[in-house]
């Protein structure tokens, strides 16, 4: 079930090409965007997938991401680049408040989830309540377009930065899958209490996953302000992103690496499917989209990178039929 | 800044609101409680609900309180249908998979209801509509002294069904020990859908009270759920006292909140109460302990 | 509204773009012969959050596209017709700024729409980016038109001219009738528009003899406004003055009525509820005598009336989402004529020479500074004998204000 190192690898090598072969923004635009999704959806499947504690409210790590990054730029003039890296660091800083807070009090399976999200909205609550954070009137970055700003004139440049960040994740993952934090993770998914025997210390371990998961929606908060150039609670800390981050390594195969790839290319995919197809009337294409989503998960529970695996068993029992 | 003039009537509004949120979450703490199912899809069942209101009474004339009989059962049925056939189905009974297939629904029905009645906001002015009735300290409008009425009924009944009938041991049953009901014979797939149409079929009574005072459109149903689910946790699971109670407290505790901190920060209140809650009895007010 | 009509348009978005995109991989974009139709991107969220503004603002703008095209399309470009492209903005960013990318590729002259201030900023920021000429439909925040892009032009005011409009307005009103407010409060829904405006007029009602008692802030949306009522209730202000969007507008009137709360005025500035044909339908008491500072068309203009009946035919309330759309389309159609020409760089040119009179607002003729139309205007309204007139400017007036309330 280990994905190797160079069927992790080789998809990201081929997408470091893309640009050189797509002229077309509005590709360029789907690439970024997918691996966007992706990226946000690893950091929940590092947490979720990989340790088995399923967040509703990963909002709370990228909107705090994203606030940092804004702030940081716009009221202290620090260096956009610089507030990436910070942005990872206060999204890590609140991933450890929220697990150190939970875990203490032993909070597991749904409980997890619903503490998540009531941090997730106190967030949103707050940003849009005091003038700091701009409050509803949300926050809006001057348009620069200059290297040096984190802003680009054309959009490659996004494109190598999100393609970067995205192979991190990715890296990370595969690393977790073939290193004994990462084996330590998975017995604690598996079963707590077990792993708790063997000697593991569970609260440690899961506050490291919610860490590094909180890092890297940081870093996915700071870059949606950098292409998007505008931040409200709403984006940052709605129900939205929440859903968003564990929609995607749900649909894609959770506890996979390359998972949160799939799962992000297939749903931005499907959006634009549901719209071309559906013509102008409103809301048919979200219909499509969501029975789409439906069919998906009925015929390939375990995620679309199960499908290879479903084609080659049903392939098997074929042969062992006929023989 | 805070006089008891409008101390006691935000109050007695807190009390009215919260009956509001204790209907829709009686069903949720049923849903939740039993089929350990986050339904996603509550919102947007709410919202159909209140346009099939709304649609009686423009079209046919009847009273919202008077389509109770129709509402309620129409609910149960596509409760029962949606679990029976799409969710059990689509989700193969994994959690984590019913979580996004409740998810797909919401987004079906969602803009199945924009496609279909468009996005303009709709409301109903029964002859009662800008009634209150005089407290002596403060007017409450008369549906929402209705609703809650309806919410203690509610409740009432609920309990009754749960623990004086077979179904509702079933559902206990079921609730507490899945494979063990099974082994005594109770149909889980049936039970299943069963709770999950009654839990539908409480949407439906809540709907009936609420569209009175509030409007429907596609998108209404979105402001209910989070807080809904704030209810049923602070009330414990499975428990209707539990929803009942816990509605209470969040309505009077968001009505003072906002009266103090203004409508927006007001709103934290009721998020402190959701996480104090968790980490100090995440079992609730009377969920049974796990 | 042809449904068929839609999915044609739809469609060949997409198969042009796609067309479009896979010439571009290998080349980049090949200058196309002159064609007989001028493309249009219409952009609209007609899913999500702001869904109905997104329709109504589709209605309006499609209605005149049918126009220009039923009268002969652009006579300067030998009689092409307007193709409009509709998209759907699905009240997010991320998916309008896609449409506008889709737009780029399908080789559109110009793009009209938004309807949200926030999905506004990114679409006319990244149509900037490739040259697109943009007409902003409604969009209030100043915001918009002040961060140099030189190819944003925005035909409607924006929330410092309604304050600006606003509260003059109120001072004249107060003083013909002697001066009898002296107190107000301010309710408003807590995004840009709202916050904007509430400032503004924080600042500006203590010059014209309005003490401001408080200024009360909600989310949209909100589903109770016993709270505010009651506190409203207690305080006692002379003019209660709402900044907000339609269901809660409509919520806080009916609360007040409830409550037996009544002001001397209800005066809102760009209120949601106030000028709605709808509201004063579903609620004529709670509507009555409610004054606004808003959008609104130059009720002496057949042409304004005409649009009017045509839009109440096809079952839609006529709101200001229809009309500004229609003017706004107008304006483009009128600057295509003058241009000549379907190249993006000559279109903006136009717009931005445009001195374009032919419309039914109540505005002068037009003059774009740095995108903003400084002909644009505000004007009171008032809800009166169930239907909303305009009480000031006198220019446009069709009848004279009530204030205070009768009891």
């Amino acid at each position: 079930m280990k994905t190797p190192a160079i069927a992790a690898a080789a998809p990201l090598l081929a997408l470091a090409a893309l640009p050189l072969l797509l002229h077309s923004d509005f590709w360029l635009h789907f690439a970024i965007m997918t691996l966007y999704l992706a990226l946000l959806g690893q950091a929940w499947n590092l947490l979720g997938g990989y340790g088995g504690q399923r967040s509703f409210g990963h909002a709370a790590f990228f909107g705090t991401g994203a606030y940092a990054a804004a702030l940081l730029q716009l009221d202290f003039a620090i260096n956009p680049w610089a507030c990436m890296v910070l942005a990872g660091g206060f999204g890590a800083g609140a991933g450890a408040f929220l697990g150190a807070l939970s875990f203490r009090y032993g909070l597991r399976g749904s409980y997890f989830a619903l503490v998540t999200l009531a941090f997730a909205e106190v967030f949103r609550i707050v940003a849009d309540s005091v003038p700091f954070t701009g409050a509803g009137v949300g926050l809006q970055i001057a348009l620069k377009e200059s290297v040096a700003d984190f802003q680009f004139p054309e959009k490659s440049g996004f494109y190598a930065v999100i393609l970067a960040l995205t192979a991190i994740a990715t890296a990370l993952a595969w690393w977790i899958e073939n290193s004994r934090f990462g084996a330590a993770l998975v017995a604690v998914r598996e079963n707590e209490d077990a792993a708790r025997a063997l000697g593991i210390d569970v609260d440690r371990t899961k506050l490291w996953a919610i860490t590094l998961s909180g890092a890297l929606s940081g870093c996915a908060g700071s870059f949606y302000v950098q292409y998007f150039l505008y931040l409200d609670p709403r984006i940052a800390y709605g129900v939205e992103v929440s859903v968003t981050a564990l929609l995607v390594p749900l649909i894609g195969g959770v506890g996979t690496v390359l998972g949160p790839l799939v799962g992000a290319l297939a749903l931005r995919a499907l959006n634009e499917a549901s719209s071309a197809l559906t013509g102008g009337a409103p809301g048919l294409n979200l219909v499509l989209y969501g029975a789409l989503l439906i069919v998906i998960l009925a015929l390939l529970p375990d995620g679309l990178i199960s499908l290879g695996t479903r084609l080659r068993r049903a392939g098997r029992l074929r042969a062992l039929g006929r023989a | 800044m805070l006089d008891f003039d409008i101390l006691l009537p935000a109050i007695l509004n807190g009390l009215s609101t919260g009956a509001v949120y204790a209907l829709v979450a009686l069903g949720l703490t049923l849903i939740y409680g039993v089929l350990h199912i986050v339904n996603f899809a509550h919102g947007s069942l709410l919202m159909l609900a209140l346009y099939g209101v709304y649609f009686l009474y423009t079209l046919l004339g009847v009273d919202p309180f008077a389509a109770l009989p129709v509402v309620v059962p129409a609910m149960f049925a596509l409760g029962y249908a949606l679990q029976r056939t799409v969710i059990a189905t689509a989700s193969h009974g994994r959690e984590e998979n019913i979580l996004l297939v409740t998810l797909g629904l919401s987004i079906i029905i969602d803009n199945l209801a924009l496609y279909l009645w468009s996005a303009d906001t709709r409301t109903i002015n029964p002859s009662y509509g800008f009634s209150t009735v005089d407290f002596g300290v403060a007017f409450i409008a008369v549906p929402k002294v209705v609703s809650f009425a309806g919410a203690l009924v509610a409740t009432g009944l609920l309990w009754l069904l749960i623990r004086r009938s077979d179904l509702g041991k079933a559902i206990r049953a079921l609730a507490r020990e899945r494979r063990g009901a099974e082994l005594v014979g109770v149909d889980v797939d049936h039970v299943y859908a069963m709770s999950f149409g009654i839990g539908i079929a409480c949407v439906g009574a809540a709907a009936c009270l609420l569209l009175p005072s509030y409007y429907v459109h596609p998108g209404v149903g979105e402001s209910f759920v989070v807080i809904a689910f704030t209810v049923v946790v602070l009330g414990g699971m499975g428990s209707f006292a539990g929803a009942l109670l816990g509605g209470f407290i969040i309505g009077v505790t968001e009505s003072l909140g906002g009266l103090l901190l203004g409508e927006n920060l007001g709103r934290i209140g009721v998020f402190a109460i959701f996480i104090a809650i968790l980490l100090l009895r995440p079992t609730g007010l009377f969920g049974q302990r796990a | 509204m042809s449904r068929h009509n839609w999915s044609v348009t739809r469609r060949r978005v997409l198969g042009s773009a796609g067309a479009a995109a896979i010439a571009a991989i290998a080349a980049p974009a090949i200058l196309r012969a002159q064609a007989k139709t001028v493309k249009v991107g219409i952009i609209h969220p007609v899913t999500g959050g702001v869904s109905y503004s997104g329709t109504q603002s589709r209605a309006g703008a499609l209605m005149a596209v049918e126009d220009v095209n039923a009268r002969g399309g652009i006579k300067s470009l030998g009689g092409a017709t307007i193709e409009g492209l509709i998209s759907d903005a699905q009240s997010k960013v991320d998916v309008a700024v896609s449409e506008i990318e889709k737009y780029n590729e399908a080789g559109v002259s110009a793009i009209l729409g938004g309807y949200a201030s926030f999905i506004c900023m990114a679409t006319t920021q990244a149509a900037a980016k490739h040259g697109i000429p943009y007409v902003v439909d409604v969009g209030t925040d100043d915001r918009i038109v002040s961060g140099g892009l030189t190819n944003t032009f925005r035909f409607s005011p924006g929330y410092g001219v309604f304050v600006g409009t606003a509260v003059p307005a109120l001072r004249d009103i107060n003083a013909a009738a002697g001066n009898p407010a002296k107190t107000a409060i301010v309710v408003h829904e807590d995004s840009a528009f709202g916050t904007g405006t509430a400032g503004l007029l924080a600042k500006e009602l203590p010059g014209i003899g309005i003490e401001v008692l408080e200024v009360i802030k909600h989310p949209t949306p909100t589903l109770d406004f016993n709270n505010i009522v009651l506190t409203i209730k207690a305080k006692k202000p002379d003019i209660v003055i709402p900044a907000n969007y339609y269901n809660e507008y409509v919520l806080l009137a009916r609360t007040m009525l409830q409550q037996k709360v009544r002001p001397k005025a209800i005066y809102s500035v760009l209120g949601g509820g106030a000028s709605q044909y709808k509201f004063v339908k579903e609620f004529p008491e709670a509507a009555q005598y409610i004054m606004d500072c808003n959008h609104w068309y130059n009720p002496k203009n057949p042409a304004a009336l005409a649009l009017k009946k045509r839009t109440e035919e096809k079952g839609l309330f006529y709101t200001y989402e229809v009309f500004l759309n229609y003017t706004a389309a107008m304006l483009l159609a009128d600057a295509l004529e003058r241009a000549a020409s379907s190249e993006r760089a000559k279109i903006t040119e136009a717009l931005a020479a445009s001195t374009w009179a032919g419309h039914f607002m109540p505005y002068g003729p037009t003059k774009f500074e740095h995108g903003q139309n400084t002909g644009a205007r505000a004007v009171n309204l008032q809800v009166q004998d169930n239907d909303i007139k305009v009480i000031l400017p006198a220019e446009f007036a069709n009848a004279k204000p009530v204030f205070p309330m009768p009891a």
